[in-house]
């Protein structure tokens, strides 16, 4: 079979979007590290999630199955994307959906002010969805002066907080309940100022506030977990059923795609619903799955617009092991395992997608220059590769990318120098005996130069032996 | 049976304790022991650093040096790890396949310690004599990449005068992470603060593991806050016995009080 190069395709552009922090990985941790609220919140909410989801996982003698047979079908639709594509793309239209092809964010975004602004509305109700955080949707639409109203509870906190989400599945896990508090009575409109922050009372006036949006807005933007190419039928597992609000209230319909949630049948979505309540919110099932097939004469948006996305994710498809971050399901399992996670939070990413799975997937989008902090954003313990409920072998992700990443120069020279002696036993020995100069680095090696005094501003520095293994055995 | 020693570059420099140990217990259980002296580092970390290129010459010498041995033997789950997942998938990715292909015969031949003991030499009372408080740190690499489960576990249980206690959150990374450890110096050191909490947490007056890299982390912290914890190689503890206490005294991984 002969094959035609056709040029690599391009990655998620800069300037737009979410994909991209403004400073390294471990300059933001350690900002985040010196916020103990921050630390407590998150080792508590982490730490129920993963109690939680471990408990209703061991349930299921067969996840093992379940977990081979998600990473079976996610490989299957990424080796014939395009195909199951187009046959949704006809299915969709075949029952009156209008498909659009969003190379990258600009596009997308785009696509969806337009269609915004033809229905004449001037404010748009939103579905929790990770593709239009990616793209930045909300500040293009908010450039266009249309209103987005994010009404996914904890994405309702983050963007009345004018803050940033810090998780996949939960937004806004970095708050806790009395600053969400304050943040409903600094931000939304008519509230009682006598608000208790008992959970109950928090939701009752965020319930108060949606209902009257829903009821009033006539455009709804959504994402996708999962579209059926067989059909045409698009899925979206929610919690609160604020999501089915919007995807049955509004006349207009539009959802935002990335290209690899297609599956080719029914029968897949089995195993994925089985699969993502219980890595994710650690439900058996979830409370809301909508789903929806082109629309229906008197039932429900009578106009529905799917906007497929790509920006970057034909990049990530071209290389043969990075590929494998396309599995991902938004389960964030990952980060709830993640111990760089649980003490970092989400924004020290920088991107959209925090976590082990932004670590190997950002840099990917992106192209790895653009995020080259990230792939060292791990102790490579291999926990989220356990966790993952369609096994994407993060770790190996990870030590793939690191050895893309534009190296710096020093370093480079360290390792090749390191390199080379390791493969001189005499040379080898030479630098072993002159371990013992170590000595001269001070007591406990606190007289280091950078970078190695990461660790001794911490941690002690083992003092050299008398006598390495190889002298014992020599002398023995 | 013959063994050969995969001292590792770490222990080879900066722990030969932990080495010693391995030999002198595998010597007392009625093994031969061999020293292949042409090995040097097994190229993790330049793997993990984002080197392949560089340490593909350490995976060729690695294979070529352990080649003629039946049963290989380090008393690292880290660097048996990279030796089972990494070696084949550097020679790959430089297109080299026989090497993939000697690399994972090579790998199959080898064995964390605790395997070594516990799978191939069927022993898990090896009769040794440690009477101390002793909390165990299953390391990441040991627990999640050779899934070596509680063959450790088995083997302190079965040393006399040890008085095991279990560790809370045993299975979080303790922070090391090779250049980790450097590069997110802070990430690590908070990982570190909550080991160190739960090994304190424990009363115990030896933390150990299989892994002289994490030891190495946990030891350096334990040893900067002065709370007279050790750390000692799981080797250390099953080499000692009533004659001889290897493990005793001061701590062998050299960053003690």
């Amino acid at each position: 079979m002969s094959q035609v190069f056709l040029g690599m395709p391009a990655t998620a552009p800069a300037g737009v979007g979410h994909l991209r922090g403004t400073e390294s990985f471990p300059r933001a941790a350690r900002r985040a590290l010196a916020d103990p609220q921050l630390r407590r919140n998150l080792g508590h909410a982490t730490t129920t999630i993963r109690a939680k989801s471990a408990a209703v996982i061991d349930e299921l003698p067969d996840w093992a199955q379940l977990r081979a047979a998600g990473s079976a079908i996610k490989t299957d639709v990424l080796a014939r994307l395009p195909e199951l594509l187009v046959q949704l793309e006809a299915k969709v239209t075949e029952a009156g959906g209008v498909v659009h092809w969003a190379a990258d964010a600009n596009d997308a975004n785009r696509i969806v002010t337009d269609l915004v602004r033809a229905t004449g509305s001037d404010r748009v109700i939103k579905v929790k969805s990770m593709a239009t955080q990616e793209i930045g949707l909300n500040e293009a639409l908010a450039a266009a002066g249309i209103e987005p109203v994010e009404t996914d509870l904890a994405e309702l906190i983050v963007q009345l907080g004018d803050d940033r989400p810090s998780h996949i599945l939960v937004p806004a896990i970095h708050r806790n309940r009395a600053e969400i508090r304050e943040i409903f009575l600094r931000a939304m409109p008519g509230v009682d100022p006598a608000l208790t922050d008992e959970p109950a009372a928090l939701a009752a006036v965020a319930r108060r506030y949606l209902r009257q949006t829903f009821l009033s807005t006539r455009v709804a933007v959504s994402g996708a977990n999962f579209a059926v190419a067989q059909t045409g039928t698009l899925a979206v597992v929610e919690s609160e059923g604020n999501g089915r609000m919007c995807l049955t209230l509004p006349e207009t319909l539009i959802t935002v795609m990335g290209i690899e949630k297609v599956v080719p049948t029914w029968q897949d979505l089995e195993v994925f619903l089985q699969l993502l309540p219980r890595a994710s919110t650690g439900e058996r099932m979830n409370p809301y799955t909508s789903m929806w097939t082109g629309v229906t004469s008197g039932d429900g948006p009578q106009a529905f617009h799917l906007v497929l996305l790509d920006n970057g994710r034909s990049a990530v498809l071209a290389d043969r092991t990075g590929r494998q971050a396309l599995h991902c399901i938004r389960c964030s399992a990952c980060l709830n395992v993640c111990p760089v996670y649980e003490r970092t939070g989400g924004h020290a990413y920088g991107s959209v997608y925090p976590g082990p799975i932004g670590a190997v997937l950002s840099p990917q989008l992106t192209g790895v220059a653009d995020n080259a902090s990230l792939p060292y954003a791990s102790s490579l313990c291999g926990a989220c590769y356990d966790a993952c409920p369609v096994g994407i072998n993060i770790p190996e992700l990870l030590v793939h990318l690191r050895d893309q990443v534009p190296h710096p120069r020093a370093e480079a020279t360290a390792m090749a120098a390191a390199g080379y002696t390791m493969d001189r036993p005499r040379l080898y020995e030479a630098a072993q005996r002159a371990t013992r100069l170590g000595r001269l680095a001070g007591r406990r090696g606190r007289g280091l130069p950078p970078p190695l005094t990461g660790w001794t501003a911490s941690r002690d520095l083992p003092e050299p032996p008398e006598q390495t293994f190889r002298q014992w055995w020599a002398q023995r | 049976m013959r063994i050969a020693l995969f001292v590792t570059c770490l222990a080879d420099t900066m722990f030969p304790e932990a080495a010693k140990a391995t030999v002198r217990l595998l010597e007392r259980l009625g093994h031969e022991v061999v020293f292949p002296a042409e090995q040097t580092c097994c190229g993790q970390m330049h793997v993990n650093t984002g080197y392949q290129r560089e340490a593909l010459p350490l995976v060729r010498r690695h294979v070529r040096t352990f080649d003629p041995y039946d049963v290989i033997v380090a008393p690292s789950g880290s660097c048996v790890g990279s030796v089972r997942h990494q070696h084949p998938m550097v020679a790959r990715r430089a297109g080299d396949e026989r090497l993939a292909g000697r690399a994972e015969d090579v790998a199959r031949r080898t064995y964390e310690l605790s395997e070594l003991l516990v799978d191939v030499l069927g022993v898990t009372d090896v009769g040794a004599y440690f009477p101390h408080r002793v909390t165990y740190h299953p390391t990441c690499h040991s627990l999640r990449m050779l899934r070596v489960g509680d063959r450790p576990l088995r083997l302190l249980r079965a040393v006399r005068g040890l008085d095991l206690v279990a560790l809370p959150a045993a299975e979080q990374c303790c922070g090391f992470g090779g250049t980790f450890a450097v590069k997110n110096a802070d990430t690590s050191t908070a990982m570190l603060a909550d080991k160190m909490r739960h090994v304190l947490a424990t009363g115990a007056d030896v933390c150990t593991a299989g892994d002289a890299s994490c030891l190495m982390h946990l030891g350096g912290g334990l040893s900067r806050l002065r709370t007279g914890v050790r750390t000692v190689h799981l080797a250390e503890i099953l080499a000692a016995t009533e004659h001889r206490d290897t493990a005793d005294g001061r701590n062998r991984l050299g960053v003690g009080p």
